[in-house]
């Protein structure tokens, strides 16, 4: 670690640790894709270099249009760490259950407007849940670009829009219709009445599919 | 257990879900009195549903017959008969229902529909000794990441196409290594020296294998070194298997993994997820390789603890369910 020194560790995640430290006098949070002592090293240098550029790209990207993400300060593609900078805020997630209506409605439209702008320029985020939005000052962040990809498949954005679905049922039920009522309303603002429509469709069908008993039942 | 009997519990379990007709007798206090197994082998290529499923007509009645002489009991003691309902081959499954039917109307015992991935489990818990693990299942028709919770087994992740052994077996049986595949592919994988670029596809908590058996054939085609093949195609698969594995024992925060399925039997798989336990503090468990593959034992433990339950069927509902998916079934043992 010439650079930067990883300081100390906040979450050991199984994809990779964050610690929090500090570069050219500005706090930081490092996130380091640690090699994986049970993979073959070409396998996993490979893996862990592929993922920490993608992230660092995708959250570039998202950054240019204009959603609130951590800017990367430095990325070094041979230990597979990415220096960006750190968000104070609360985790929507353990925040939702004190906001007012308005203050939910607001976020939920913002984080729709969000997804429809990503999803237009053909980036997925593939992991969005509450757990991986931030509110600074009551403006929504997305983080944990881990799993994001370009792509402007239908399927893979519905499957974007399904984990938020999947996120609020599990966690927050009784707000579930409010959330993702206003979700849709913003994504439709950003990606277009038209595509939000075929967007919805989708996430039905995903529902209905294999792992979604249920819904497969009421149908038939 | 039954309060209300004051005999022991004791079930015959029938196995018969794809290539193993098997029949065991366990106790409902968790012994376990037998296991015979008749495992069908394909003269050449995969199995045949219909061929597997004459094989098992042709040894069932010496099964059950040596699975009640080997623990060393009279029918008529039995509390109740259990078979395999599903996942699986519909002939297949067919034939071992039509068994366990036929042994429950002329011994006049209860049936116990016994879902054949929840028995997986059940029986590593049982001879693992363990209460609340992460379940890594591979076999050659499943591949399913799960945990218990609310009263079921839920999968956390799995394969979208092809199982973990399927993808194995078919490269060994294309490479002409025969059957049983994986124990071949991991021998020459060991000599492997250079390891080959194959896709590697996890998306989100699920695996894909399809995409990387189509790959290794046509390497394998293309006459690249049997044993680099071998060596790139196992690290591939498994790790990936890894990876998500490590990701639900992160999210749930079990504190053992235990491993079983017919490939469960690999010392490679083993030695991965055994590292990816110890990343996060929980201790590896492999089932013995007498349980790994399909048996009877664990259809009848597991039918004990269904029995034990007051889970039995009417022979008229007594279905079976090749589609049967494991996070469907409930579990009141637990």
């Amino acid at each position: 670690m010439e650079i930067i020194d990883k300081g100390t560790v906040i979450k050991k995640g199984a994809e990779a640790v964050l610690y929090k430290s500090s570069l050219w006098g500005l706090p930081v949070l490092v996130k380091y894709r640690r090699p994986k002592p049970y993979r073959n090293p070409q396998l996993d240098h490979h893996l862990r270099s592929t993922r920490t550029l993608m992230e660092a790209k995708i959250l570039s990207e998202v950054k240019k249009l204009g959603i609130p993400a951590p800017a990367v300060y430095w990325v070094d593609l041979e230990q597979c760490l990415i220096a960006m900078s750190f968000l104070e805020g609360i985790v929507l997630k353990e925040a939702l259950p004190r906001l007012s209506e308005e203050e939910i409605k607001d976020v939920f439209f913002k984080l729709g407007e969000y997804a429809g702008a990503m999803h237009a320029r053909g980036i997925v985020h593939g992991d969005l849940t509450t757990s991986n939005v931030i509110l600074c000052s009551g403006v929504p962040c997305l983080l944990d670009f881990g799993l994001s990809d370009f792509s402007k498949d239908l399927e893979h954005h519905a499957v974007d829009m399904h984990l938020m679905v999947r996120a609020l049922e599990s966690t927050h039920y009784s707000l579930k219709d409010l959330c993702f009522s206003r979700f849709m309303e913003g994504y439709a603002s950003a990606a277009g009445e038209h595509y939000a429509q075929l967007v919805k469709e989708r996430v039905n069908e995903i529902r209905r599919r294999g792992r979604y008993i249920e819904e497969r039942r009421t149908r038939d | 257990m039954a309060s209300s009997s004051k005999v022991k519990v004791l079930v015959l379990g029938i196995e018969s879900t794809a290539h193993t007709f098997g029949c065991g007798v366990a106790a409902g206090n968790g012994e376990l009195l037998s296991n015979v197994n008749s495992e069908y082998i394909p003269p050449k290529g995969g199995i045949h549903p219909r061929e597997a499923a004459q094989h098992h007509t042709q040894v069932a009645v010496g099964v059950v017959k040596e699975a009640l002489r080997r623990a060393g009991i009279v029918p008529q003691l039995l509390s109740a008969i259990a078979f395999s309902a599903g996942p699986g081959l519909g002939p297949c499954l067919r034939t071992g229902a039509t068994v366990a039917r036929a042994l429950a109307l002329a011994l006049n015992k209860p049936l116990v529909l016994v879902n054949h991935c929840v028995a997986h489990i059940e029986i590593g818990r049982l001879v693992c000794d363990l209460e609340d693990p992460l379940v890594v299942y591979v076999s050659g028709g499943n591949t399913i990441v799960s945990a218990f919770a609310e009263g079921r087994y839920r999968v956390f992740g799995e394969t979208l196409d092809v199982a973990l052994g399927n993808c194995l077996d078919t490269f060994a049986r294309e490479a002409g290594l025969g059957h049983p595949g994986v124990p071949k592919v991991e021998e020459l994988a060991r000599r492997g020296r250079v390891f080959i670029d194959l896709p590697y596809i996890v998306k989100g908590q699920d695996v894909s294998y399809s995409g990387l058996l189509t790959a290794a054939l046509r390497k394998l085609h293309e006459g690249v070194r049997l044993e680099d093949l071998c060596f790139s195609l196992l690290e591939t698969a498994f790790t990936m298997l890894a990876e998500v594995a490590e990701r639900a024992l992160a999210h749930t925060g079990k504190k053992s993994l235990l491993l079983t399925g017919g490939v469960a039997r690999s010392r490679r798989l083993q030695e991965i997820l055994r590292a990816v336990a110890e990343e996060h503090d929980a201790s590896f468990h492999v089932v013995p390789p007498e349980y790994a593959g399909d048996n009877g034992i664990m259809i009848a433990w597991t039918g004990a603890l269904a029995y034990s339950h007051g889970l039995t069927a009417p022979i008229e509902a007594s279905f079976v369910k090749p589609r049967w998916r494991l996070d469907e079934v409930d579990v009141p043992w637990r």
